[in-house]
């Protein structure tokens, strides 16, 4: 095929992928910026990534109600890729601030970190945007691939290397089952782009075993991604080993990446095979639901405790998933978002109350911290009752659309056995209530003082899981408005 | 005024937001702060009682939009009638006795205490005057953080494990209502419902088949919350942990949470149901009255027993409303608050006499009335309402409950409930004798000493309520009478009405299972 240079440039239009513009060139000149500046402090890197992020994060937003096509329709910024680019922002931002602090104490403050995260939310970026798989592919290995790498990032650690290196191994394999299924989809239809994919099974009149199987495939590997179970084996060890900085932006930011592509493959190409996905997507999440949140409740340490409640929360996204109607699809779009607030921010918390080589991360170690630090628990217990789904918060609010999906979708058992798995959950976040309230402390606090940028963070978080559940009437409104275009 | 509700439910919201910058030495002012703002409410809250028309209607209503997304729209619409009236009056009544009775009971964290005081009162009033289905749930479930809290912080040696079985008891329960709720709004929505209010969905005819799973799911909710048998053991443990303010909370109002939503929800919402579950749910009642009176005997603790006579007393609340005649109900919602009095009244007292000798065993006690003699008497007149004597609220509540349940289908059951009243004599009486005559041999018993002026100012406003109540009980009456009888008109099957519409009842069920398969694709 000849290809027409002049042709194909016409086509491009920077409006669409701004946000990534601006990110890269942001991140790559930090990179120099590390480089020349000779200070030992590398605060003023997370301000400069947060003011790139916030950058970007406004390029995104200023496109919300159009739908911009560039790159002959591969990659697209429309309603959807916006509110989940407000998302990335969100948790990257988030990630960015309690970074420094945590950074400094374990001893490997290297300021590659603030890049990393930027171009990881780059490829969360283009995953939110692409409409063409191979768009969504490449958007996915950027962000893995940085995202290996943060994984490891404690050089000294052996649990980060651990966690690198699993992170690594299997997602490059997961990698292979998404990039395999595209394969066969290509082969099935005879093209790459997401819309046409839709147009091809139209025409079919059964769809041919190349073409399910295709599928089916795509659904590994974005389970996968997004740790559904029984997909997740990954996720405790490589969230308790990485740095938790990089846990908390793993857990908001690459899941909702992950559900972002998902929902736009299976939502946009292949709908003439929904009967078949949404019952593969029921399985999953009854079973992503249940595991994640039974293991929870055996876990002591509390980065493992909140890698498998992020697994369960993956499943009560997949239970508006399974809906497939513009409830369920909102629904996780609003989730995403109160979850990015609500989950770093309960890792900031446990940045905090951790010590010097990941020491003091127990759930036992918060005892008396309400008494202590009573501000802080307050916090804590906020994220702990959003993440439980308690009113008047934003966690409650994302489960009630999730579940309103399936029931409006006539899911209800899904729906019950989603509030049972909520009611389930319960137990392991009142746990760390406990402890923080209803155990006296055993031994001197000698905390370090919360820095200012984990201050930020902490009350950004608080609000961002307060306020839409007191008025989430706005937020809603978005994300109805962001799904009704795909 | 016309927003007194929204006025009267956020002042306590107002109060801890001045708690908070109280500074957490200056106990005697944080208790004051709270203390004031709880008398507010109840000022507050007098106007309501006042200016409250003797109407079936929902007065002092208050409707504006709140959520608008999607398929949904919830609306903050409040208002109260004859079922609510009392109880939002009981609510805003107890909470500074509470407040007062934790004055040198809670020396630790007393603004933690406070702020978890003036929380709960928010909820339990929103829960109370909710009119909107959505709304309604909010409260529901806010209520239950500042009471697990408190059973949890300031309970006794078990309180971890009591409080955490509160909460995760009530939130099985009151998520699997919000199923029901969601299904119910989405059946409203294809009827043309286009908000959460609650009486948009009193004239939505529901199928039985759906009514029946609907009702299932609430009435589990507000059993657990009653609690009913078989579902009351988290309230022992809950009732012994607590602190004296809490269980006196927890008693008062927060199980009236369930058999209001029996008689404001899940009966009138879904009639046939109602009907067809009305025996198991009698014989449940019937159970728990007697098995609960069985156990009280028994107890060695008077927390404990005081906590089993109030499952017995909130049997008998079941068996009335579920009589479902005039007598049945307004002795049931009469019975509500007397209960609230009395036994509120009694974990009062218990209180009293587990800060002076820090034991609640019943063998540990003995001959008190010689050395307490005016929280002898006090004691005796709380016992004898608790026990339902005439002269007291206690009877006139029970008596209509027993009328109502007799006159109706439930005749059986009122006879076996009856054997109830004197099985709470017996287990009252006794621990009344144990306690407070015999020999006074203790010689910890021998310097006690008797109530202080704040404590008989606790007490006073109880006794003559329990009497006030007792003797005039018409005032109560009145006021909720007609809505007593609209929500009967709701939630009432006419026995004659069955009759007539007996075939057409007959085949829906036949075909109505197979839409709800067609709905819920259970294995899809």
């Amino acid at each position: 095929m000849e290809i027409n240079v002049a042709q194909l440039f016409q086509t491009i239009n920077l409006a669409t992928i701004m946000p990534e513009v601006i990110l890269s060139v942001v991140g790559m000149a930090l990179l120099l910026v590390n480089v020349f500046v000779p200070s030992k402090s590398k605060g003023y890197l997370a301000w400069l990534s947060l003011a790139g992020l916030v950058a970007a994060g406004c390029a995104a937003a200023s496109g919300w109600g159009q739908t911009i096509e560039s790159f002959s329709g591969s990659v697209v910024l429309d309603n959807f890729a916006i509110f989940f680019k407000i998302i990335f922002v969100v948790a990257a931002g988030l990630a960015v601030l309690i970074s420094d602090q945590y950074m400094e104490r374990e001893g490997c403050n290297h300021g590659e970190l603030y890049p990393l995260v930027l171009f990881t939310t780059v490829g969360m970026m283009l995953m939110a945007s692409g409409t063409d798989m191979m768009t969504i592919f490449l958007g996915l290995e950027l962000m893995s691939i940085s995202l290996y790498v943060l994984a490891g990032f404690n050089r000294a650690s052996v649990k980060s290397n651990e966690s690198g290196m699993k992170y690594f191994l299997l997602g490059a394999f997961s990698t292979g089952f998404l990039l395999y299924g595209m394969a066969l989809v290509y082969g099935a239809t005879g093209t790459t782009r997401i819309a046409k994919i839709a147009a091809a099974a139209a025409q079919m009149q059964a769809p041919s075993t190349m073409f399910l199987i295709g599928a089916l495939l795509i659904l590994t590997g974005f389970a996968f991604k997004i740790a559904a179970a029984p997909f997740h084996m990954w996720t405790p060890d490589v969230y308790e080993g990485a740095p938790t900085p990089i846990t908390a932006l793993m857990s908001a930011g690459p899941k909702a990446a992950g559900f972002a592509a998902f929902l736009r493959m299976f939502l946009v190409a292949f709908p003439t095979l929904q009967a078949d996905w949404s019952d593969l997507l029921w399985i999953l999440a009854v079973l992503t639901m249940t595991v994640g949140n039974i293991t929870a409740l055996r876990q002591d340490n509390i980065k493992r405790m909140l890698a498998y409640s992020s697994i369960a929360h993956a499943g009560y996204a997949l239970v508006g998933f399974t809906a497939a109607n513009s409830t369920g699809t909102a629904g996780i779009l609003f989730y995403m978002l109160s979850y990015a607030f609500m989950n770093i921010g309960a890792f900031a918390i446990v940045v905090l109350v951790a010590k010097q080589g990941e020491t003091n991360g127990n759930v036992q170690d918060f005892a008396g911290l309400g008494h202590k630090r009573p501000a802080l628990a307050a916090v804590m217990t906020l994220f702990l009752f959003s993440l439980a789904g308690m009113p008047p918060t934003a966690g409650f609010i994302g489960k009630f659309y999730l579940f309103s999906g399936a029931v409006e979708a006539g899911y209800v058992w899904l729906a019950v056995i989603g509030v049972l798995n909520s009611a389930a959950s319960v137990y392991y976040y009142l746990r760390v209530m406990v402890f923080m309230y209803m155990k006296p402390a055993e031994e001197e606090f000698s905390w370090v003082s919360v820095s200012a940028p984990i201050t930020l963070a902490l009350v950004i978080s608080g609000l961002g899981s307060l306020v839409p559940g007191i008025v989430p009437s706005y937020l809603l409104q978005f994300a109805e408005a962001a799904v009704k275009l795909i | 005024m016309s927003n007194i509700l929204s006025v009267m439910t956020f002042l306590p919201i107002l109060g801890v937001l001045l708690l908070l910058f109280i500074p957490k030495e200056s106990k005697g002012v944080l208790r004051g702060v709270a203390m004031l703002t709880t008398i507010a409410t109840f000022v507050v809250s007098l106007p309501i009682l006042t200016g409250f028309q003797t109407i079936a209607d929902y007065q002092f209503v208050e409707n504006v939009p709140w959520i608008a997304a999607g398929p949904f729209a919830m609306r903050y619409n409040i208002g109260i009638d004859g079922i609510s009236l009392w109880l939002v009056i009981l609510t805003t009544f107890i909470m500074p006795i509470a407040v007062l009775s934790t004055y040198t009971a809670v020396e630790e964290k007393v603004k933690e205490y406070m702020i978890c005081l003036l929380l709960l009162e928010t909820g339990m009033l929103g829960a109370f005057i909710s009119l909107d289905l959505f709304l309604f749930y909010i409260f529901w479930e806010v209520m239950l953080i500042p009471m697990y809290f408190m059973i949890g912080i300031w309970g006794g040696k078990n309180r971890i494990y009591a409080a955490v079985k509160f909460f995760v008891y009530t939130m099985v329960g009151s998520l699997l209502m919000l199923v029901a709720l969601i299904y119910l709004y989405f059946l409203g929505t294809k009827a043309g419902i286009t908000d959460f209010s609650l009486l948009h969905f009193f004239d939505l005819k529901v199928d039985p088949a759906t009514q029946t799973w609907l009702f299932l799911a609430f009435a589990f909710a507000f059993a657990i919350k009653v609690p009913m048998f078989p579902l009351h053991t988290w309230l022992p443990d809950a009732h012994t942990e607590a602190p004296t303010a809490g269980s006196v909370i927890l008693a008062a109002i927060l199980l009236k949470m369930g058999t209001y939503g029996y008689v404001r929800f899940a009966m009138p919402l879904f009639p046939e149901a109602t009907h067809q579950f009305t025996p198991l749910i009698a014989t449940l009642a019937v159970i728990g009255i007697i098995y609960a009176a069985l156990v009280a005997m028994v107890q060695e603790d008077v927390k404990k027993l005081v906590a089993y006579s109030s499952v017995a007393h909130l049997g008998f609340v079941m068996l009335g409303v579920f009589a479902l005649n005039e007598q049945g109900v307004t002795g049931g919602m009469l019975q509500m608050l007397n209960h609230g009095v009395s036994t509120g009244a009694l974990f009062l007292i218990v209180g009293f006499i587990y800060e002076r000798r820090h034991t609640r065993l019943i063998t540990d006690f003995g001959g008190l009335s010689k050395q307490m003699p005016i929280f002898a008497t006090i004691f005796m007149i709380v016992t004898l309402s608790s026990v339902g004597l005439p002269g007291t609220n206690g009877f006139v509540g029970e008596f209509l409950i027993l009328v109502g349940a007799f006159e109706s289908s439930l005749r059986w059951w009122a006879v076996i409930a009856s054997s109830g009243v004197i099985f709470a004599a017996v287990y009252m009486l006794w621990m009344f004798q144990r306690v407070m005559f015999g020999e006074l041999d203790n010689p910890k018993n021998q310097v006690l000493e008797d109530l202080n002026l704040r404590e008989i100012a606790i007490m006073v406003p109880l006794i003559v309520l329990i009497f006030v109540m007792g003797v005039y009980p018409n005032p109560f009456i009145e006021k909720m009478t007609p809505s007593v009888k609209k929500v009967i008109a709701k939630a009432r099957i006419e026995p004659v009405a069955t009759a007539k519409v007996e075939a057409p009842v007959a085949v829906q069920p036949e075909a109505a299972p197979v839409q709800p398969a067609a709905d819920k694709p259970a294995g899809h």
